[in-house]
């Protein structure tokens, strides 16, 4: 927030709870690329660790919205302050979700892993989608921390080149699974480490959604591009 | 986001280019504004404003100060008030006022809330004291004071007080009642009763209301005026103004980011 309240405590509160939820936001993107980390290394020690920060990442939401309530019960915040503080309890809730996703990833990792699944498998094209979807959260996080509308629209675009790489990817499975049966197992495990890949995606762009609903007021969840653009004017 | 549309009520008092003088000093600046029948306005702004002034030209309070002078038209049910050659008394009749402090007469309490109705309207007492319980009730006070109407107004409570001038105010039947901060002096409960009241009276009454908790405008009012140093910056939608504001210095003054 650029302008100052007259209340200087009330400015430092929401200092304070925007740099949780960066710091929330910086776990789990670490937690991301953990678990790509675990699949990719084949790598069980970064697996177990992933798991370690899933306990912080609820902490920590838990924690931010019990400052959110109590700023929001004290200060009645209004106007920009009160969408900002309703974003931020969203943002945290999407992130625990990413948090989730990265969990989920790095038990399939030690599932495929366990399991002595052939390594001709393609996690190089699953890798390069983590590292998009690791890439928008980043986008993500750091347009919310400056309230930039534009580079949340630039992450909405980028998300659908997320979704691109997962239809992809799925039709690479197909032809593994048709090509050796034997496949079939650990592909599916990567498939549904793929879908997690691509919900990432989605929590990023929910969370580029808050941003414009903090700046322009307007809520633009379930919008085309054109009406986003068009909100955003 | 649905746009504010103020036009689903009947425009009661319209105030059309008034400018407003304490002497040189001019305290209102080219003011429009429609104010909707059976709804609730309020005024907000820091001190200074003109949001008081404001709400006093509106039943010609100022003429009680001969330096002090209006210009432009204040159009209540179409004729202008400024104009008008009736008798200001009639005018208040028609245009209530409640004050910052509770203002009992030295009387008892039936009587408080009877003064004015004999003014205006000779009643016999067993209608009378029909109006009285009516105004009491209305106001939400004929419970506590039903038992010592003969009691002294000042011998109630601040808050009780304070519903008792709105009773007063009612007891004539405006059609508009104007509120000059009626909050500013009570505790949270009466706060509460009396904003709890204001929502009711809007089915009978157009109200509008002054005051300078922000939370109060929210809380009770259908629509906002947001005034500073004489001009009206902006006038809309209760709901919309605190959620989302369309000029910058309203959004400024209701975060607290004024100074």
């Amino acid at each position: 927030m650029p302008d100052k309240h007259l209340s200087t405590q009330f400015d430092s509160e929401l200092t304070s709870v925007s740099s949780q939820v960066m710091e929330m936001g910086g776990l789990v993107e670490s937690q991301i690329l953990g678990a790509i980390k675990a699949l990719s290394n084949r790598s069980l020690e970064a697996a177990e660790e992933v798991a370690v920060a899933e306990a912080r990442v609820n902490a920590m939401e838990i924690e931010i919205d019990r400052d959110l309530s109590s700023i929001i019960a004290r200060r009645q915040p209004t106007a920009r302050d009160l969408r900002l503080l309703i974003a931020i309890s969203k943002t945290t809730a999407n992130l625990e979700r990413v948090g989730d996703e990265a969990a989920k990833i790095a038990r399939m990792a030690r599932s495929i892993i366990d399991a002595g699944a052939p390594r001709s498998l393609p996690t190089v094209e699953l890798r390069y989608a983590a590292e998009l979807a690791s890439g928008l959260l980043n986008k993500a996080l750091d347009a919310f921390a400056r309230l930039d509308v534009n580079a949340a629209l630039s992450i909405l675009k980028e998300d659908d080149e997320i979704d691109r790489e997962f239809d992809g990817f799925v039709r690479i499975l197909i032809t593994y699974m048709m090509e050796d049966p034997r496949t079939i197992s650990a592909s599916l495990d990567l498939l549904f480490l793929a879908k997690a890949i691509e919900r990432i995606g989605d929590h990023a762009k929910n969370i580029a959604e808050f941003i414009i609903y903090v700046v322009k007021g307007e809520d633009v969840r379930h919008s085309s591009l054109a009406q986003v653009e068009q909100a955003i004017q | 986001m649905q746009n504010t549309d103020t036009s689903i009520a009947r425009t009661k008092i319209a105030i059309k280019d008034l400018n407003f003088y304490y002497g040189k000093f001019k305290a209102l600046k080219d003011i429009n504004l429609d104010i909707p029948e059976g709804r609730v306005t309020a005024f907000i702004g820091p001190s200074g404003c003109g949001k008081s002034t404001l709400l006093r030209v509106l039943n010609r309070m100022f003429e009680l100060y001969p330096e002090q002078r209006a210009e432009g038209q204040i159009l209540l049910d179409g004729e202008d008030l400024l104009k008008s050659k009736d008798d200001v008394a009639l005018l208040r009749a028609k245009v209530g006022m409640v004050f910052q402090k509770p203002t009992p007469f030295p009387m008892s309490i039936y009587d408080n809330v009877a003064f004015g109705v004999k003014l205006f309207e000779n009643l016999s007492s067993s209608d009378m004291e029909e109006r009285v319980e009516w105004a009491l009730r209305k106001s939400a006070l004929w419970t506590e004071v039903k038992d010592k109407l003969q009691q002294n107004g000042s011998s109630l409570s601040g808050g009780q007080q304070q519903r008792l001038c709105i009773a007063r105010g009612i007891a004539i039947k405006p059609e508009v009642l104007l509120l000059d901060e009626p909050c500013s002096a009570l505790d949270p409960i009466s706060t509460a009763k009396v904003e709890e009241l204001i929502v009711e009276l809007k089915a009978d009454y157009t109200v509008v209301i002054v005051t300078h908790n922000m939370q109060q405008a929210a809380r009770c009012s259908d629509y906002t005026a947001y005034m500073y140093l004489g001009d009206l910056i902006e006038f809309g939608d209760t709901k919309q103004m605190f959620f989302k504001p369309q000029r910058k210095e309203t959004e400024d003054y209701i975060t607290g980011r004024f100074g």
